[in-house]
């Protein structure tokens, strides 16, 4: 096996409690016992997570010092409690994932905690104070997705038991998928119908419902992949599915378009369809999926672009951004145009915290704090940040190149590419690489429902890197 | 698995890679693009809320920076406001900047290319950059004399050092006060920009060097007459015939002298005769002579078509293409499509007053940092020689007898030979007159050309004459500047 940070000492400590049922118990635990030193990875992370928690801290503080000059103890005070928390985290992982990576937990609260400070700055420069503060309900929203991530590393101990349930995981996603479209609860924010609102609290089920349909897809693909790979017509070197095997991916794409049309959103319909593409494609190593998939997904897209205004209007305003015409548009350029100023005043070093415009960028806390981060930090703050969404992403990766069981690779794949997809298309959307449309930045963005999804994520990846530090370096990949 | 693993991966890194490009692309080598577009609010911000150098005349500022207690640190104050309006342009929050403030924006807030050492010191000190003095070339008393005399007239004066460019003093009326759009109260600045952007008389264009551009009317033949002599077709004493009204080739239109009947009443006009008596139909006949091609070739000599960058870009003065027998007879009086700024008007007399060697105009002299270090200083910059030396020289006597004998009178001056032209341009149907008066004095060591225009006939509708009412205007300039 590769991976050297991978390489354990043998001292003799004990299996963890929450050992896997394996079906070489002997075999493997004879190993396990004698190469395993779990303590210094918690010992790592606990270094990590400090030195996270101490820069988040500061960005705060500068946040203050740069906008009122004056140090607010008391919302400092709040983000010492989310500190202790990601704390609490650290200890939970020491008695129930032992040796789950010690990179994610850190990262996770890093950006987490830049994106409180960014946009409490952003409250500040507004005046907003309470309930009325997003950055308050940001550090709230914190504190309940770090409990539910807590929750499901302490409940989930054996991933394994999500396959079975891959069928109820799809149900769910899709009812989760849908729920914005009922009468009375839906709730169309900027365009999109995404949301649900229960009196003063509104939610984003779409969110939760990415990771549902990661674990179905996980569990779906485990089980047919043969009959997708394997069986099939060969034409010009391609190996096309059966036309019954067709039958999931279109189901998949119909409700990607649904996502499209319905719920007017590109950037959800894109992140759906790219997980399954790429899920498929892992588990089944056809390159046909993804060219039917691409081609599918493309073919949609340019229809919509020419029918539906909001997405041609999306697309005048990235080929056109400087246009005066598409710039004075409604829903136009100007955000995204703005956003670029912002980002250029930043320049290589950033205008400091607190010290820069970023309020006159609409959304300058959710869609577009990577703008506002741009301004603030500079392109060397924006680097560092991509760098550790990076590292997340590969510790993810690593997962799926070291993990033992198909199902624990697949899912820890597709939630790493989710990632992937999330950045790719909200800092490509803001930065012209692609057309804008609106996901939220993960961990950074204001938003609880991302929020919680993304923590969700985060303690789904725990769970997966614990499985595969705990199997002996013996295992052969097939 | 492994295989298709590392494939996503590598698209994973690809879409990474991506995000690396574009955000250094925004942040690194798109900056100075995106910082100078107009739309740019942030750059407004910080210019505004750096202590913006001040605009000076004679070492005293008219427009400066004033420490407030709010959140913009400064505001910009003019202190003789409408007086200098043209020249300082308006400096807002909102509304962007124009004349002196807009266009070098980047000294004033200390941002210019040549103040980096400064904005370095600056970043290590801690201490916010301080822009760069602005001191113009306006002279204080001739810009005062320039003011007064064009009184409550609409319409404007300009005044050229002939020898250096410089421009002594610009004055456009009706004009506006930049402090109320200086103001910090957005909303009071908005309303002040609607009732000015909304006002009929346009008092936010810069007459002497933008707006809808006149007809020059007479003072085009002074160009003509130039060009007759320079290009060797013609001597002064060169005669057309002189009829007292001629029938366009083509056309049943008829043009008349101003006067009416023909022109100084023999059977033939000498060219001097027709431009010391400002003669529509001997210049007629004469551009018919000329040609297009000739005449649009001095005229682009003397700065037609090209914008004029004083700094603030002047509009091209026009000289129209392509036109027909009728067409260009018209457009040899300064009439037809014929177009000018008073600017352009004043460069010709310049270029005649300089010995045909035409220097561009400026209002700045030069621009010093904060440490009293010249970041600028302007030399005299040669625009171009549309003339010779002979030429000029016949050229002012030509206009000393206009204004000694001719239809210039009215800008004569005890003991000093004042070279003029006058123009009375007529603006269609019943429209009231442009009326124009161009020069210089002394004669003989010229200190000064200038270019006045009144629009709507000063008051007297189609009744008034150049002489009656801006060639007076244009003798109190004069006299300002021979009395300094």
């Amino acid at each position: 096996m590769p991976a050297t940070d991978d390489q354990t000492q043998p001292i003799g400590a004990a299996a963890s409690p929450a050992a896997p049922v394996d079906p070489r118990p002997t075999f493997t635990q004879s190993i396990a016992i004698t190469i395993r030193q779990p303590a210094k990875l918690r010992n790592l992370e606990l270094f990590l997570l400090l030195v996270a928690i101490g820069i988040s801290a500061t960005a705060i503080v500068l946040v203050q010092l740069g906008v009122d000059g004056a140090v607010d103890l008391g919302v400092l005070a709040q983000a010492g409690a989310l500190g202790t928390l990601a704390l609490g985290m650290h200890v939970t992982l020491r008695v129930v994932a032992r040796d789950a990576d010690p990179f994610i937990l850190p990262i996770a609260t890093i950006l987490n905690g830049i994106g409180i400070a960014m946009i409490y700055r952003i409250d500040l420069d507004r005046g907003l104070t309470g309930w009325e503060s997003q950055g308050i309900r940001q550090m709230v929203w914190t504190g309940i997705a770090m409990i539910i991530a807590l929750v499901v590393v302490i409940a989930i101990r054996n991933h394994r038991v999500l396959a079975r349930y891959r069928y109820v995981a799809m149900l769910v996603g899709i009812v989760l998928l849908l729920l914005p479209m009922l009468p009375g609860i839906g709730l169309t924010l900027n365009g999109a119908r995404l949301w649900i609102q229960l009196g003063a609290f509104t939610f984003q089920p779409g969110e939760i419902a990415k990771i549902a349909l990661a674990v179905f897809f996980a569990g779906y693909l485990v089980t047919a992949r043969d009959s997708l790979s394997l069986v099939g017509r060969r034409i010009l070197g391609l190996q096309l599915p059966r036309g019954r095997d067709l039958g999931p991916i279109l189901i998949v794409w119909v409700a990607a378009m649904g996502v499209l049309i319905f719920q007017r959103d590109l950037g959800t319909s894109l992140l759906y369809f790219g997980l399954f593409v790429v899920m498929i494609y892992v588990s089944t190593g056809r390159l046909s999926w993804v060219l039917i998939g691409l081609g599918l997904f493309l073919g949609g897209a340019a229809i919509a672009s020419r029918t539906l205004t909001y997405v041609e209007g999306r697309f005048a305003a990235w080929l056109d951004s400087f246009d005066p015409a598409v710039y004075d548009a409604e829903g136009g350029s100007y955000q995204l145009v703005q956003g670029l100023f912002g980002m250029a005043d930043g320049g290589l070093v950033g205008r400091g915290l607190g010290q820069g415009s970023p309020t006159i960028t609409p959304l300058a806390e959710s869609d577009y704090i990577i703008a506002s981060l741009g301004e603030e930090l500079g392109l060397v703050g924006l680097f560092a940040i991509l760098g550790l969404y990076l590292l997340f992403v590969a510790r993810g990766f690593r997962i799926g190149f070291n993990g033992t069981d198909d199902f624990g690779r697949l899912l820890a794949v597709g939630l790493s590419f989710v990632i992937v997809l999330q950045i790719f298309v909200v800092v490509g959307g803001v930065t012209r690489v692609i057309p804008l449309t609106g996901l939220t930045t993960p961990f950074l963005a204001a938003g609880g429902s991302s929020l919680v999804a993304n923590w969700i994520i985060a303690a789904l990846l725990l769970r997966l890197s614990d499985e595969v530090r705990h199997q002996p370096r013996l295992v052969v990949d097939e | 698995m492994n295989k298709e693993l590392r494939r996503v991966s590598v698209v994973a890194l690809m879409m990474f890679l991506a995000l690396f490009v574009s955000t250094s692309v925004i942040q690194v080598f798109a900056v100075d693009e995106l910082r100078a577009d107009g739309r740019n609010s942030r750059t407004l911000f910080e210019s505004y809320s750096a202590e913006r150098g001040p605009i000076l005349v004679a070492g005293t500022p008219i427009a400066e920076s004033v420490p407030v207690d709010d959140q913009y640190e400064y505001l910009r104050t003019y202190s003789q406001p409408e007086l200098y309006a043209a020249i300082t342009g308006y400096f807002t929050l909102n509304q962007g900047n124009t004349g002196i403030e807009g266009e070098l924006n980047d000294y004033l807030t200390g941002s210019a290319n040549e103040q980096f050492l400064d904005q370095l010191g600056a970043l290590v000190t801690g201490q916010s950059p301080r822009g760069a003095a602005v001191e113009l070339t306006i002279d204080p008393v001739v810009q005062q004399a320039a003011w007064d005399a064009l009184g409550e007239q609409q319409g404007s004066v300009v005044a050229i050092e002939p020898a250096t460019g410089r421009i002594l003093a610009l004055v456009s009326k009706p004009t506006y006060d930049p402090n109320r759009l200086a103001a910090h109260d957005t909303q009071a600045v908005l309303q002040a920009y609607e009732e000015l952007i909304n006002n009929p008389d346009d008092p936010l264009v810069n007459r002497a060097i933008s707006g809808d551009l006149y007809f020059p009317g007479s003072v085009f033949k002074v160009l003509m007459t130039a060009a007759a002599l320079d290009s060797a077709t013609f001597t002064p004493d060169d005669t057309f015939p002189n009829p007292p009204r001629l029938e366009l080739p083509q056309s049943s239109s008829v043009i008349s002298n101003s006067e009416g009947g023909a022109c100084g009443g023999g059977e033939t006009v000498t060219i001097a005769t027709a431009l010391q008596l400002s003669c529509n139909i001997p210049f007629a006949q004469l551009g018919l002579a000329l040609g297009e091609q000739t005449i649009g070739e001095y005229a682009t000599a003397f700065g037609f078509g090209a914008s004029v960058d004083v700094p603030m870009p002047a509009t091209p003065s026009r000289y129209p293409e392509g036109m027909d027998d009728a067409q260009l007879m018209l457009s040899s009086f300064g009439q037809y499509d014929v177009r000018v700024t008073p600017l352009q008007i004043a460069m010709i007399s310049a270029a005649i007053a300089n010995g045909g060697n035409l220097m561009q105009p400026t209002l700045v002299d030069r621009i010093i940092a904060p440490d009293l270090s010249i970041v600028q200083d302007d030399e005299p910059v040669l625009f171009s020689q549309p003339i010779s030396r002979e030429t000029a020289a016949t050229m002012t006597q030509l206009m000393v007898g206009g204004v000694a004998n001719g239809a210039a009178s009215n800008a004569r001056i005890d003991g000093v030979d004042v070279a003029g032209k006058t123009g009375t341009a007529e603006n269609g149907g019943d429209a009231p007159y442009t009326l124009w008066f161009t020069g210089f004095a002394p004669a003989e060591d010229p200190q000064v050309a200038i270019a006045v225009v009144v629009e709507d006939g000063g008051g007297f509708g189609q009744t008034a004459f150049g002489n009656r009412v801006a060639a007076p205007i244009a003798k109190q300039v004069l006299e300002a500047v021979l009395n300094r």
